[in-house]
């Protein structure tokens, strides 16, 4: 459960589409092609803004194709969903860098669109000329390395000199075969995993017969990176699955695991502090007693842990049927009340009409240099999904009533669930809220996700023994919120005045439900 | 007594041979067009029953048997139609008792014709005991582990499964079990149709003229009005392979499973080396692929090998060297690993070195036609293939037909497939008893027993647009996706592409290839309707039950966009 508090999405609030295909910019891959007139690249867009490289799953195009502007020409993994990707000129497909189930660098080259027929074939010959570089296969056991060398993984940069340190002392392998070190002799699902992992093999001592390099010699090397840079945040986030996990075994991550591992290293980079504040909850209680409906319990287990409902996973394939054939079925029976108000939307509507007084703690710091204040009030909402997790946003969560922002919030994690999310229902947010309370946690602490100003742990709201005003002993419910926050434009006194201001929203909560 | 027993079997099975030994006597008895498969589905019966029926026979026909100088221990079971009319000890004799070879001599007791089959080594040839048989096997192992391994896939079901082994030496004997099985079967349903099986390899002396036996003094003479050819293949070694059988093995050695090695190099990415990839990775291997060429899985309809690689080799524990040659394969020995020279296929520059614990040499196979006596009769193996016209009549040095000689299956290399020699065994019997008879192997079908399988029928794209070119027509293609399968996706298996090329003008298929759940069975529809010429136009009204698979192809069909209607045929309206 640990793992739930963690968050990997770096909120840029105004990324606008436009990334999907941005041109070069930050990214870091050589670019070794000269640039016709008419030849343009396609570069591997980022789907979002935590994307450092995608996989393609399949190119829709092939060489020689005709595109039109609009059409779609490859579909891309990210961390997070597929998506098409779609050609903003007309033109043909020329040459393709990037086959098929490889990766590559966001913004790296990963096609060729030549404007007409003719140009086809020079810019085949480019293709030729700045061979593999980019898109080499693994067909060479000694290229995957390079090829990772160039991908600005912080796992990878972080790995090269701890293990490479490690050869020293511990001797290259003894394979006869690697010719005192200079050839890597793996076997093949080594080299996969190195490749997924951003291991360089080089560095790697062999464990398996004559010294080859094996599977366990990647995790091992992995982990030993792990422990050298710093233990708390790697142990924070091991995916901690509530059943199904083989003991003693070595897991790697998925690709949204290593997005929230990557994540969680780059907060390291930020000077965080943490308020808390215990808000009494009687009222907002009631009013969510008053609106609720029972599906609102019911839907964040399943999300948190779809795994140990055996009647959920029963049903999976069924709801895929229905998905498909869209049956009238689908509908009615994942409705939502029209008047069903979740506490995640009672949550966010508070949190987002006490910012509307405090932009302070909605800005956020991009260049260690200024203060962006969000024009918008987006509040991005932690959800734990099989294996990993992402922050849908429910934007303008403000100005919103709440009976749409709870629609919109079921909405939201149908399609975190089914992996559908967009980018721009994840990586806009511009305050998020974590809540445990469910579970019966009553404080906890979160790590601020990276882009973004400000976290709040929710804990618990209880039933606690308060005194009062009047000297009385009383019974109250009560909860604990934690907000971590970038100490470089969010102060103290700005929190504390925000946590004052939500404490009022929540204990009187009529604002709530205009 | 005897007959007793027999007479008490219900299976119409020894009824259809009865009838059919009485074919050449009793003429009104008619003959079962599916007798072949009567033979071959006897699996239910053990040997007692084929030998009761048999004996039965041989009560019955012993006045027929007066044939001398057979094998004395098939002498009693004689009684294979009519003595050979024009002074030959038998009508047609077989040299090869595999797939082809019991294809053809099962037609040819069919059709009347006096036959005996020679075999050499063990009924049943490759296929039965060194190939396609064994391998389904282990395949059908392997295909179970990888469900039982595949996590996610069970959660998917709502199934929990606790860590999946296995057990080396009984998944050995479960592919052992089974081509001893199948080897049995196909004995008796040629002893219990009264086929002569003659022991030993056989040597063609001349024209209709051979002898078999063990190569000694002992060998024996026999004349035939016509000869089949049926001798196979073999593993293709290429040069600088050191095969020991231990750690440098071919396809007959992997069979028996072994050892499972850690890692082993699969030398040719197709049919062959794509099964045992299948097998080795659920068993735990990790596998290096050596392709010659320069994408893995050559021969397959490009798009169909796309996405087949996408599944069945990126996510595996598999990784591959295309463009180069192995040339030079060192098995283990003294503790070193399996050592593979890589040389590139173009410069022959060496190129890398690999050190794994096996190697397994899936290169393709050899035609086996040494000892056979070719050159008795005046006939040049073409890299030892028998050169053959389009009716299987083998063609001399002088490019002139030999009079009574055939060759079917792998030893004259059209279609290496076990069901393509069959094909071309009964061909040839046709055209023995009169009907000519050309065979269209464009209608013959082929599988790949993957997980998921491949199957194709016909052209791949890239022929038929070249055929089109040639000649002048247009070419379409229409695909189907196993995602938008009910059946498929109940069984979480929608990974999947249906594939048709065919010609819009007139709905001809050109070729149909299928990846996806129980592909390799459900391509049948498709080589049915080009063998039979079936159009698309008309096919497309054929009714397929809900939810199966089989609609993956009626979608396909649907799909197609045809210029002509339907011909008349299919509206006749029927009485229900």
């Amino acid at each position: 459960m640990s793992h739930s508090h963690l968050l990997h999405t770096s909120f840029i609030p105004t990324a606008p589409p436009s990334l999907r295909r941005r041109l070069g910019g930050s990214a870091p891959t050589p670019r070794p092609h000269q640039i016709q007139s008419k030849i343009r690249e396609i570069f591997m867009p980022a789907l979002s803004s935590t994307m450092t490289e995608g996989k393609i799953v399949s190119w829709i195009k092939s060489e020689g194709d005709k595109l039109a502007k609009g059409e779609s020409v490859v579909v891309v993994e990210s961390d997070k969903a597929d998506m098409d990707v779609e050609s903003f000129y007309d033109g043909y497909l020329a040459a393709i860098f990037v086959d098929e189930g490889l990766s590559a660098a966001v913004g790296s080259t990963i096609a060729l669109l030549a404007e007409s027929e003719d140009e086809i074939a020079l810019a085949q010959s480019q293709k030729t000329s700045s061979s593999g570089a980019v898109s080499a296969p693994p067909a060479n056991n000694n290229d995957a390395p390079k090829v990772l060398d160039e991908m600005p993984s912080p796992v990878a940069t972080a790995a090269t000199p701890a293990v490479q340190a490690s050869v020293g002392i511990l001797g290259s392998s003894a394979h006869p075969a690697s010719e005192g070190g200079k050839r890597v002799v793996a076997s093949p699902y080594a080299k996969k995993l190195a490749k997924e992992l951003g291991v360089d093999l080089r560095g790697v001592v062999g464990s398996g017969p004559n010294g080859r390099v094996v599977a366990k010699d990647v995790e091992a090397a992995v982990a030993a990176v792990k422990v050298s840079s710093g233990g708390a945040t790697v142990v924070a986030s091991e995916p901690a699955k509530p059943s199904g996990v083989e003991l003693g075994s070595v897991v790697p991550f998925t690709t949204m695991q290593s997005a929230v591992s990557r994540n969680m290293l780059e907060s390291l980079a930020v000077p965080t502090f943490r308020v808390g504040y215990t808000i009494t909850t009687d009222a907002l209680d009631a009013l969510y007693k008053k609106n609720m409906k029972s599906v609102e319990q019911d839907i964040i287990l399943q999300l948190l842990y779809p795994m140990s409902l055996d009647r959920e996973m029963l049903f999976a394939p069924f709801f895929k049927l229905r998905l498909f054939n869209q049956s009238y079925y689908l509908q009615n029976s994942f409705q939502i009340k029209s008047k069903g108000v979740t506490m995640t939307a009672l949550l966010a509507k508070a949190t987002a009409l006490a910012l509307v007084k405090h932009p302070a703690v909605n800005s956020s710091c991009r260049d260690g240099k200024s203060f962006t204040y969000n024009s918008h009030i987006n509040v991005a909402v932690a959800v734990a999904i099989d294996g990993g997790l992402i922050t849908p946003v429910l934007q303008d969560a403000d100005k919103i009533d709440i009976y749409s922002l709870s629609r919109k919030w079921k909405e939201l994690v149908d399609k975190a669930r089914a992996k559908q999310l967009q980018p721009n229902e994840y990586t806009t947010g511009t305050f998020t809220l974590s809540n445990l309370g469910m579970f019966g946690v009553d404080r906890f602490d979160a790590i601020l996700p990276p882009g973004t100003g400000a976290i709040m742990a929710v804990g618990a709201s209880q039933p606690t023994v308060v005194g009062t005003k009047d000297g009385r002993i009383g019974m109250k419910t009560q909860m604990q919120v934690n907000v971590t926050a970038d100490h470089r434009v969010i102060y103290g006194a700005d929190l504390a005045a925000f946590l004052q201001t939500l404490a009022k929203i929540i204990e009187d909560p009529k604002d709530l439900t205009l | 007594m005897q007959s007793a027993i027999s007479l008490s079997l219900s299976s119409p099975s020894p009824v259809a041979r009865f009838a059919v030994n009485n074919a050449n006597n009793v003429c009104n008895l008619g003959t079962p067009r599916s007798l072949r498969f009567c033979g071959l589905r006897r699996e239910a019966f053990d040997s007692s029953a084929s030998f009761d029926a048999s004996s039965l026979r041989s009560a019955r026909f012993n006045l027929h048997s007066k044939h001398s100088n057979l094998s004395k221990v098939f002498a009693e079971l004689k009684g294979n139609g009519t003595p050979s009319s024009s002074g030959f000890d038998y009508d047609l004799v077989i040299i090869g008792a595999g797939v082809g070879g019991h294809g053809a001599a099962l037609h040819a007791i069919e059709k009347g014709l006096k036959t005996a089959i020679i075999e050499g080594d063990v009924v049943g040839g490759t296929c039965v005991n060194r190939g396609c048989v064994p391998s389904k096997a282990l395949l059908a192992v392997s295909g179970r582990m990888r469900e039982l391994q595949n996590e996610h896939h069970m959660k998917s079901f709502g199934l929990q499964v606790a860590a999946a082994g296995y057990d080396r030496q009984g998944v050995a004997d479960h592919a052992n079990n089974l081509a001893s099985k199948i080897r049995s079967n196909l004995t008796n349903s040629m002893k219990a149709l009264g086929v002569d099986i003659l022991t030993g390899s056989g040597t063609i002396l001349g024209p209709q003229k051979l002898k078999y036996g063990k190569g000694d003094s002992g060998d024996k003479i026999v004349t035939a009005k016509d000869i089949i050819i049926a001798t196979g293949s073999v593993p293709l070694v290429p040069k600088g392979i050191e095969v020991d059988g231990n750690s440098v093995i071919t396809s007959d050695h992997a069979l028996k499973l072994e050892f499972v090695p850690e890692w082993i190099a699969i030398v040719g990415s197709g049919y062959i080396g794509l099964e045992f990839s299948d097998v080795y990775t659920a068993l735990g291997s990790e596998v290096t692929f050596i392709e010659a060429l320069d994408q893995l899985m050559p021969g397959f309809d490009p798009e169909i090998g796309k996405l087949a690689q996408r599944v069945l080799i990126n996510p595996r524990k598999i990784d591959s060297h295309t463009g180069v040659f192995a040339s030079k394969i060192t098995p283990a020995k003294d503790g070193k690993p399996v050592q593979i020279e890589l040389i590139d296929a173009k410069t022959k520059e060496p190129k890398d070195t690999l050190e794994v614990d096996a190697a397994l040499i899936a290169t393709g196979r050899a035609p086996f036609t040494q000892g056979l006596g070719l050159e008795n009769i005046n006939v040049q193996t073409q890299r030892g293939f028998v050169p053959v016209d389009e009716r299987m009549r083998v063609i001399d040095g002088n490019g002139k037909l030999v009079p009574h000689l055939y060759c079917i299956g792998d030893a004259n290399g059209k279609m290496m497939l076990a069901h393509a020699a069959s094909a071309q065994g009964i061909s040839v019997v046709e055209q023995l008893s009169g009907h000519d008879h050309v065979l269209n192997h464009l209608s013959i079908p082929a599988a790949c027993f993957t997980h998921p399988e491949i199957s194709m029928v016909g052209l791949t794209e890239p022929q038929a647009r070249e055929k089109a070119e040639k000649e002048g027509f247009e070419v379409s293609i229409a695909k189907t996706s196993f995602k938008a399968n009910t059946k498929a996706l109940a069984e979480n298996e929608g990974e999947g592409l249906a594939k048709l090329i065919y010609r819009p003008d007139n709905g001809e298929i050109l070729g149909v290839h299928i990846f996806g759940l129980h592909a390799a069975d459900l391509i049948h529809e498709a080589s049915n309707a080009i063998a039979m010429g079936t159009r698309i136009q008309d096919i497309k009204f054929a009714v397929h039950a809900h939810p199966t698979l089989s609609e993956v192809l009626d979608e396909l069909f649907k799909s197609a966009k045809v210029k002509v209607s339907a011909s008349s045929k299919v509206a006749e309206p029927v009485r229900v």
